[in-house]
C-alpha cells in the first residue's frame, strides 16, 4: 500500500491526490469548508472568498490553493467564520435578497450559507439596488437584483454549454452581470432552457419561468439538511475507491 | 337618510384636538383625532391610518407567480387571505377557471384554518379584556395576561383554538405564518393521511370550545344589554360574498349589497367586474382609501363588511351548529344585537364555529389526500380574486403582461371597506362617552373598543398586546397643552 500525501486540516490529516486543491481534497475526505462560488464541475474561481483558510499562516482561498504535503490548514476557527459571516452579510447588503418572497428560498446557496454560518443580523445598510428584471425570454427570467457575481453562469455557459451568454461588466461597485446581446435582452442570446448555465445559479437570478413555489416547504433542498452536510454528500470521493 | 357623513369642523383652529396614538390591541398602526368645541362637544372625529404600504406599486414588474407569496406580507395575522385572494386572481391569469377538487378543498381548509385562528386571536387576545373586565377597567389587568389570571379556562381555550387554526395552516401552506401552499392554478401539496389524522384528533374539541365562545358572548350581552345594544351602533349598508343559493361562503361567491333595512342594492354580482359596483375615494388625512358603492355616490355609498355583515346578510350558514347560533343571534333582543357594533364579536364567534365545523367536514373528505393539484388553461391578461377574509371582503386585482410581469395591481382590503363605518362608530362613542368630561385612559379606551369591534387590520405590522404606548394631549385653541396623558 502506497503512502498517500496529506496535509493537516484543523489538526486532522487529509490525504490528497496530486493536482487536487485544498477544497477538493477536504470535501473528498469528508471535511467541509464553507464555499459559495466553488462548484465541483467547474474551474475554481476564487472570487467569493468564503472558503478562505489559513494555509501555513497565510489567508488563502481553499478552492484555488493546491494541496501540498506538510502544510497546516486552519478553516473551522471562530476568526475565519466571523469573516465568512461578514462576507455573507455584505453579499446580502449589496443585492435585494428578500427571502420571504423569493422563490429560491429553501434552495438558495446564499441563504443556506447564512443559516449554516449563523448569520443572525443584516450587519450593513442595504444598498437596495433597483435593476430592471429581464423577463424578455419566454422561458427564463433574470432578476439582476439578486446577483452575487459568482460567475457560475459565466463558467457553465462557457465550459459546459459551449456558449458565451453571460459576462460581468464594469469594475468595483459598478460590476454587474450582462448578457451577450446587442439589445441587452436575454431573449436575444443563445441561451436555452436546459442549459447548464440556467441550472447552476446558486441564488435567484436565473429562474425557469412559471415554476415559482411549486415545491412545498419541507421538500426544498435545504429543508432536510444544511448546506454543509449536502456539500459533503455531493462531493466526489475518489479516495474512497483507493482505500484498499 | 341614514348616511352620517364625517363632520369636518368649519374652523378647526378654534377647537381642542385630542389624539389617541397609536391605537392598541389592533393589527397595525393608526390613530384617532377628535376636535372638541368649548363646551366639549365632538365636532370632528377621524380614524387615521398613518402607515404607507405601497404594495400595489412595488409588485409592479415582479413575475406573477411571486405575487401570492409576496403580498401576504401585508399582514401577520391574516396572510392566508391575501395569499388566497392573489391566487384566485392569478388562477384566471393562468387560465385555471376551475381548480381540481383537491386544490379547491386544500385551499378552503387553509382558509377556514385562517378564519379560526384569526377570530380566536381577536376575541380572546385582543378584545376579551375589554368585554370581561369592562371598557374602563383597571388598565393593569386589561390584557390577555389579566384574562389568563381571572379566567384561565377562557384564555387557555383561546390560545389552543388559535394554535389549532395555525396547525391547519401549517399542514396546508407549509408554515403557520407566510406559507407557500397555494400557487396560481392550484396548490403545491395535499394532505398526507398522517396530517389529516392529526388534525382530526382535536377538531371536535375545537367545535365544542367554539360553541362555548358563542355562549360567552351571548352571556356578555345578557349582562349589559343596554351597552351592548347601543355602544357605537349605527345603521349601515353592507357588502359581502354569498354562495349562489344565498349561503355564507367565505371562500367564493357573488357580491351582495344590502341597504340598512335589508333591501337589496345588488345580489350575486360577478366580482370579476367589481369596479362597476365599487369605487374608491382618497382623503388627504389618511393613507386608507374610502370605498363606496357607485350607484349611491361617494357621500352616501359607504358600507360595512366583516363578520357582522356576513352572518346577518347571508340566507343561512351551511353548517348546522353555526346556523342555529345565527338564528338565535338574529332573534336576540328583537333583532337589535344583530344591528349593534358589539354584535361584531358575537358574529365573529359564530363564524369561528362555522370554520371549525367546515374543517371537520373537509377532514372527512377523501379529496384532501388527492394528487391532482394543478389546473391550467388559456392565458388571460387580467385576474380578479375576491375572498371573505376574517375582517371582511378582500379584493385583489392584477394585470399581467405577455412577459409574465405584473403591470398593474389594485387591492381593496377588508378594513378599507370599513373605513367610513369605523369613523362613524368612533364619533358615536366619542359623543356619548367623552362629551365634556375630563380625559381618562378608561374613557379613551372606549374609542379603541369601538375600533376593535371591527377587528381592523391597519397594516401587516405585528400587533402588540395591551401595552402599546398611548400618548394623548388636549390642546387649547392657541396650541398650548391643556391636559395630557401618557401610557406605556
Amino acid at each position: 500500500m502506497n503512502e498517500r500525501p496529506s496535509f493537516l486540516l484543523d489538526g486532522a490529516e487529509v490525504p490528497f491526490e496530486p493536482g487536487q486543491t485544498v477544497m477538493q481534497a477536504a470535501l473528498a475526505a469528508g471535511r467541509y469548508i464553507p464555499h459559495l462560488c466553488y462548484h465541483p464541475e467547474f474551474t475554481p474561481h476564487g472570487s467569493c472568498k468564503l472558503c478562505t483558510a489559513r494555509v501555513n499562516g497565510r489567508l488563502m482561498a481553499a478552492c484555488t490553493t493546491p494541496a501540498e504535503s506538510a502544510t497546516e490548514v486552519d478553516s473551522e476557527t471562530e476568526e475565519l467564520n466571523d469573516l465568512r459571516r461578514t462576507l455573507v452579510q455584505m453579499l446580502f447588503a449589496e443585492g435585494n435578497h428578500f427571502c420571504p418572497s423569493c422563490e429560491k428560498s429553501g434552495n438558495c446557496v446564499l441563504q443556506a450559507l447564512g443559516y449554516d454560518l449563523g448569520v443572525m443580523t443584516a450587519g450593513f445598510r442595504h444598498f437596495f439596488p433597483d435593476r430592471p428584471v429581464d423577463a424578455s425570454h419566454p422561458e427564463i427570467l433574470l432578476d439582476f437584483n439578486r446577483c452575487i457575481l459568482c460567475e457560475l453562469c459565466v463558467r457553465a455557459a462557457r465550459e459546459v454549454d459551449g456558449k458565451h451568454v453571460f459576462s460581468l461588466a464594469g469594475r468595483g461597485l459598478g460590476k454587474h452581470l450582462i448578457v451577450n446581446a446587442e439589445s441587452g435582452r436575454l431573449a436575444d442570446t443563445e441561451v436555452k432552457i436546459n442549459d447548464k448555465a440556467v441550472e447552476v445559479c446558486p441564488v435567484g437570478v436565473i429562474l425557469r419561468k412559471r415554476i415559482g413555489f411549486a415545491t412545498p416547504i419541507g421538500a426544498r433542498r435545504y429543508d432536510e439538511s444544511p448546506i454543509s452536510a449536502q456539500a459533503l454528500a455531493d462531493a466526489p470521493r475518489p479516495l474512497e475507491r483507493s482505500h484498499d | 337618510m341614514i348616511t352620517l357623513p364625517l363632520e369636518t369642523a368649519a374652523h378647526p383652529e378654534q377647537l381642542r384636538r385630542v389624539v389617541i396614538e397609536p391605537l392598541s390591541r389592533v393589527e397595525g398602526h393608526g390613530k384617532v383625532t377628535l376636535l372638541l368645541d368649548e363646551d366639549g362637544h365632538v365636532q370632528q372625529a377621524r380614524l387615521h391610518i398613518v402607515e404607507f404600504r405601497a404594495f400595489e406599486k412595488f409588485i409592479q414588474g415582479r413575475p406573477y407567480w411571486e405575487v401570492p407569496v409576496m403580498v401576504q406580507r401585508l399582514c401577520g395575522i391574516c396572510p392566508v387571505s391575501h395569499h388566497l385572494a392573489a391566487c384566485k386572481a392569478l388562477d384566471q391569469v393562468v387560465g385555471a377557471t376551475t381548480l381540481t377538487p383537491t386544490a379547491e378543498k386544500i385551499r378552503r381548509l387553509m382558509h377556514y384554518g385562517q378564519i379560526l385562528q384569526s377570530h380566536a386571536l381577536h376575541f380572546f387576545h385582543l378584545s376579551s379584556p375589554d368585554l370581561l373586565f369592562g371598557f374602563g377597567s383597571d388598565l393593569a389587568r386589561r390584557n390577555i395576561v389579566g384574562v389568563a389570571a381571572a379566567y384561565p379556562d377562557v384564555a387557555r381555550q383561546g390560545v389552543l383554538l388559535r394554535r389549532y387554526g395555525q396547525e391547519v395552516i401549517r399542514h396546508t401552506a407549509g408554515k403557520r405564518i407566510h406559507g407557500t401552499g397555494s400557487v396560481p392554478g392550484g396548490v403545491n401539496k395535499s394532505l398526507t393521511a398522517a396530517e389529516r389524522d392529526e388534525l382530526q384528533k382535536d377538531i371536535y374539541q375545537m367545535i365544542a370550545w367554539s360553541r362555548d365562545a358563542v355562549r360567552l358572548v351571548r352571556q356578555l350581552f345578557e349582562q349589559d344589554l343596554e351597552t351592548c345594544r347601543s355602544f357605537g351602533t349605527f345603521a349601515a349598508r353592507t357588502l359581502s360574498l354569498v354562495r349562489a343559493d344565498g349561503a355564507m361562503d367565505l371562500y367564493h361567491g357573488g357580491l351582495r349589497a344590502k341597504h340598512a333595512d335589508g333591501g337589496t342594492i345588488f345580489d350575486h354580482v360577478d366580482y370579476g367586474h367589481y369596479w362597476e359596483q365599487i369605487s374608491e375615494e382618497v382623503k388627504a388625512w389618511s393613507y386608507m382609501k374610502f370605498p363606496y358603492l357607485r350607484a349611491l355616490g361617494h357621500e352616501d355609498g359607504w358600507y360595512r363588511v366583516g363578520p357582522l355583515t356576513r352572518v346577518t346578510r347571508c340566507d343561512f350558514i351551511p353548517t348546522p351548529l353555526a346556523d342555529r347560533e345565527r338564528r338565535e343571534f338574529m332573534a336576540f333582543d328583537d333583532g337589535r344585537a344583530a344591528q349593534s357594533t358589539l354584535g361584531f364579536h358575537w358574529a365573529r364567534m359564530i363564524e369561528m364555529l362555522h370554520a371549525a365545523e367546515a374543517i371537520k367536514d373537509l377532514l372527512h373528505d377523501g379529496d384532501l389526500l388527492g394528487t391532482d393539484l394543478m389546473a391550467g388553461g388559456k392565458r388571460q391578461a387580467r385576474g380578479v380574486g375576491v375572498i371573505e377574509a376574517p375582517r371582511g371582503t378582500l379584493i385583489h386585482h392584477y394585470r399581467v403582461d405577455e412577459s409574465d410581469q405584473v403591470v398593474r395591481a389594485n387591492l381593496i382590503v377588508s378594513t378599507t371597506h370599513n373605513n367610513h363605518a369605523m369613523n362613524i362608530a368612533i364619533r358615536e362613542v366619542a359623543r356619548k362617552y367623552l362629551d365634556g368630561r375630563t380625559l381618562t385612559e378608561g374613557l379613551l379606551n372606549h374609542i379603541e373598543v369601538a375600533v376593535r369591534a371591527f377587528d381592523p387590520c391597519l397594516s401587516c405590522a405585528t400587533h402588540a398586546v395591551g401595552r402599546m404606548p398611548l400618548s394623548v394631549q388636549l390642546l387649547e385653541a392657541d396650541g398650548s397643552v391643556a391636559d395630557a396623558l401618557v401610557r406605556g
